[in-house]
This record gives C-alpha cells, structure tokens and sequence, in this order.
C-alpha cells in the first residue's frame, strides 16, 4: 500500500507528468463539484424548516460543511509541506500555496455562516464561544501563511519558511483548541443557551452529508486548479529568466 | 559553552546599547498610559482590568520587541558567522534568545507591578501575576523567535512577526490571566490555588523551548542560503 502510493507520488514528482494528469483530471473533478453543489443545495431548499430553528437552520449545511473543509485546508497543507519539506517531493510546495486561500475562504464563510445563524438565534452576530474563537485564530493562522508566502520574493526560500510554519502552525492548533474549551467553560458557563444536541434526523443528514462532498470536490478542484495555475507561473518566470529557476 | 555565554552577553550588550531594552519598556509604559483614555479613569473598573491588560501590554511589548531579534545580525552578515560557530546552530539560537530574554522581557516583567500601580491594582495580586509571567513569558519569547525567524528576510517584517507569532500567544495568555483571576478569588491560599496554572504555563514554556529553537533555526538556515 506505502509502496504503491509511494510510486504513485514519485510518478507526478515530475511536473510535467503532473500536468498531464491535472489536465485530464481538471474538467471531471469541476463537473462533479458543480454537479453535487447543485444537487445538494436543491436537497437543503426541500429540507423542512426545523421546528426551533425555522428557516435559519439552512444555514447550517453551508456553515457545518465549511467549518469541515477549514480543518481539512489546514491538515491538507500540513502534509503537503510535509511531503515537501522531508520527502522533497516538489509538488507538495505547489499544492500547500495553492491550497491556503482556499482554506482561508472556507474558513471565513464558516465563521460569516455562524455569525449569519448566530443573530436570529443567540441575538448577537458574535459570541466568544469557544469554537468560535477557535476559528477565529485558525483564521489567523491561514492569514500568516499566505503572508508569509507573499512576502519572501525567492521561491525556494518562501517555500521552505511557509513549510516550517505550517508544521509549527499545525502542532498549534490542538494547543489553541484545547485552551480556548477551557477558557470559555471557565468563563462564560450557558451564558449562551446551546441548543442541546440533537441526533441528526435523516432529513437533515443526507443534504449535510452531500453539501459537504460538494465542498469537499470543490476544495480539492480549486486547489487543482491553482496548482496548475502555479506551476505555469513558475515556468514563465523560469523563461524570463527571473527569480533564477524556480523548484519546479 | 564560553562560545554561547559570549553570544548570549553580546546580544544583551547590543539590546542594552541600542536602546532596545529602554524602548521596550518605554512602549509597555506608554501603552498602559492610553489605557485610561480608552476606558476611562474609573479606579474600580481599571483595577478589575488590570490583570489582564497587563498580560495584553506585557505580549504586545515582548512582540514589538522581537523584530529585529535576527534582522540585524541578518543585514550585517553575522548570522553567517554564526552558523560556522562549531556548535549546534539550535544552541546558538537558544543562547541569543536567552540574551534577548535576560536584556528585555525580564526588564519588562520587572515593570509590570509598577504599571499595575498605575491601574490601582492590589499590591497582594502582584506575586502571583509576575510569577505566571515568569513561568509563560520563555513561551512568548520562542513563539516569537519562530515569527521573527521565518520574516527575518522581509524587510519591514515586524507585522508579518506579529501575525505569525500570535496564535501561538493565545493559550499563554488564557492561562496567564486565569492564574490572575484566581489569585484574586482565593486570598491567603493563593499560592497553591495558582499552582496548577502555573504547572500548565510552565509546561507550555517547556514544549516551547524543546520544538521552537529546531523550527528558528530551520527558518534560519534556509533565510541564509
């Protein structure tokens, strides 16, 4: 299984074989992500209003799948620097970049969605409720390591420093998550009536569990895209001549 | 190890000299200063503030502070020499973060009970917050050498620093203000009640100082090739 995987990323290593296959994969990946939003948002308007929530709850099958895909950007660009950084697996520089203003859009839509839903139900567009908080600083992480890219001029000195801060970002944020949990129940215990939790019923599962496949594919296809954006980018800068030659 | 006390003395030296050192604490004087503009000369209410302004202005000045902790030596070339210093580049780092903690952050942890005066806060609190600043202030200092490491080439990194550096500040700062906020609510038995918060701002100071300096050093090394 390591083996296979292992030949597997060795084969697109290569650049040029990378482009071959994003290039076949490209068209695919974006119908699907088009197709399942469209089929999962259709799914989240016949959803029926619930009966504490109203209309808001809709709200929620944008905000729980993007709360998802900020994780997910965040774990996606740890092991893509990882590969990068220990395995010198030169795509993985390409895809971390790429990834982050993804990640930091979802991130930003979640917490726009929560603070959304949050008005109507806890009558205040923000709380420091624990998992907000947690977001928020997650945010701020993403915010650093798209700085951080944009500021060093020279590829591979601005890939190499993006991936250390990503690993170190990425040990970070069970740290922030965990004091942040703690920091809220010592402060502020039901102050902000939760709604207990309820088992989700299928009506609500399904569209949920859709909506965050679209937001998933649409992840992994914009991410596609910029990558190949990026490694265009870079063998254009290759032929001017400028920033010497570039990692790819 | 006379290599790295002579590392450690020289940054004291330079911060000393350069009038960092006077800057830095000038800067946590002036902005307890605006605080009472901001919130009013309300005694009562600065004085349930002030545990955690302190922490705030404490974190602020300590991260004005960090960014020229690598440029300097950067501009000039010596981090070049450093890095053929015979030793493990991770333990040069460290003693100059050492030089930077002794020359600045202790100069401005020895200030805050006089700024907590400033906020009227009770002379009895004070033990207890300069400990919890003792025990989690190393954390702040190598969570900032990570940020002032990686935008050590960056011209005008300082805000880039910040950005990096502060969500590494947010768990020191939940558990600094709660050791804080407890010593006020226990009185006699202060001692053993901030205990544990101590413990948890220790043990992060601890996790800091075992993964920062690979990570500084790392930043470091590919900065300089």
């Amino acid at each position: 299984m390591l083996k296979a995987l292992e030949n597997i990323s060795a084969l697109y290593a290569n650049p040029t074989r990378f482009m071959g296959l994003a290039a076949k994969l490209h068209m695919p990946l974006w119908a699907l992500a088009i197709g399942l939003l469209a089929y999962g948002l259709y799914r989240v308007a016949n959803v029926p209003a619930d009966y504490q929530q109203g209309e808001t709850v809709r709200i929620m099958f944008v905000h729980v799948p993007a709360a998802w895909m900020s994780l997910f950007g965040y774990s996606f660009i740890f092991f893509a620097s990882v590969t990068a950084l220990i395995f010198r697996h030169p795509l993985g520089h390409v895809a971390a970049r790429a990834a982050a203003p993804v990640g930091a859009v979802f991130t930003l839509l979640a917490l726009i969605t929560g603070s959304l839903w949050g008005q109507p139900m806890w009558g205040t567009w923000w709380v420091w409720d624990a998992r907000l908080t947690s977001v928020l600083v997650l945010l701020f992480i993403y915010l650093g390591y798209i700085a951080l890219w944009q500021a060093i001029d020279e590829p591979i000195r601005a890939a190499r420093a993006a991936s250390i801060l990503a690993i170190v970002g990425f040990i970070n944020v069970p740290i922030v998550k965990f004091s942040v949990d703690w920091w809220n129940t010592l402060h502020q215990p039901a102050s902000v009536s939760r709604l207990a939790r309820p088992a989700l019923h299928a009506d609500f599962l399904y569209p949920l569990l859709i909506m965050g496949a679209a937001f998933l594919v649409l992840f992994l296809a914009i991410t596609l895209t910029r990558m190949q954006m990026e490694v265009l980018r870079q063998r254009l800068r290759a032929r001017a001549g400028k920033g010497g030659a570039a990692h790819v | 190890m006379p290599i790295l006390a002579a590392i450690c003395r020289q940054h004291m030296h330079l911060s000393w000299r350069s009038g960092q050192t006077v800057l830095a604490v000038s800067f946590l004087f002036i902005a307890i200063t605006l605080l009472p503009f901001g919130l009013g000369p309300e005694l009562k209410l600065l004085r349930a503030l002030a545990p955690g302004l302190l922490w705030v202005v404490l974190a602020i000045s300590l991260l004005t502070s960090l960014e020229r902790l690598f440029q300097a030596d950067y501009e000039d070339g010596s981090l070049d020499r450093l890095l053929l210093v015979p030793l493990a580049f991770e333990a040069v780092v460290l003693a100059k973060l050492l030089g930077h903690y002794l020359a600045l952050v202790l100069p401005l942890i020895a200030s805050v009970p006089l700024a907590g005066l400033l906020l009227n806060i009770e002379a009895a609190r004070l033990p207890a917050l300069v400990a919890a600043m003792l025990c989690g202030s190393p954390a702040l200092v190598l969570a900032g050498g990570i940020g002032a490491a990686l935008a050590v080439s960056v011209r005008r990194g300082g805000l880039l620093t910040v950005l990096i550096a502060m969500p590494f500040y947010v768990p020191v700062l939940i558990f600094g203000a709660a050791a804080a906020r407890v010593s006020l609510e226990t009185g006699l038995e202060t001692g053993v009640a901030i205990g544990p918060y101590l413990g948890i701002l220790a043990a992060l100071s601890a996790a800091s100082l075992l993964l920062a300096p690979f990570a500084i050093a790392a930043a470091l090394r590919s900065a300089l090739r």
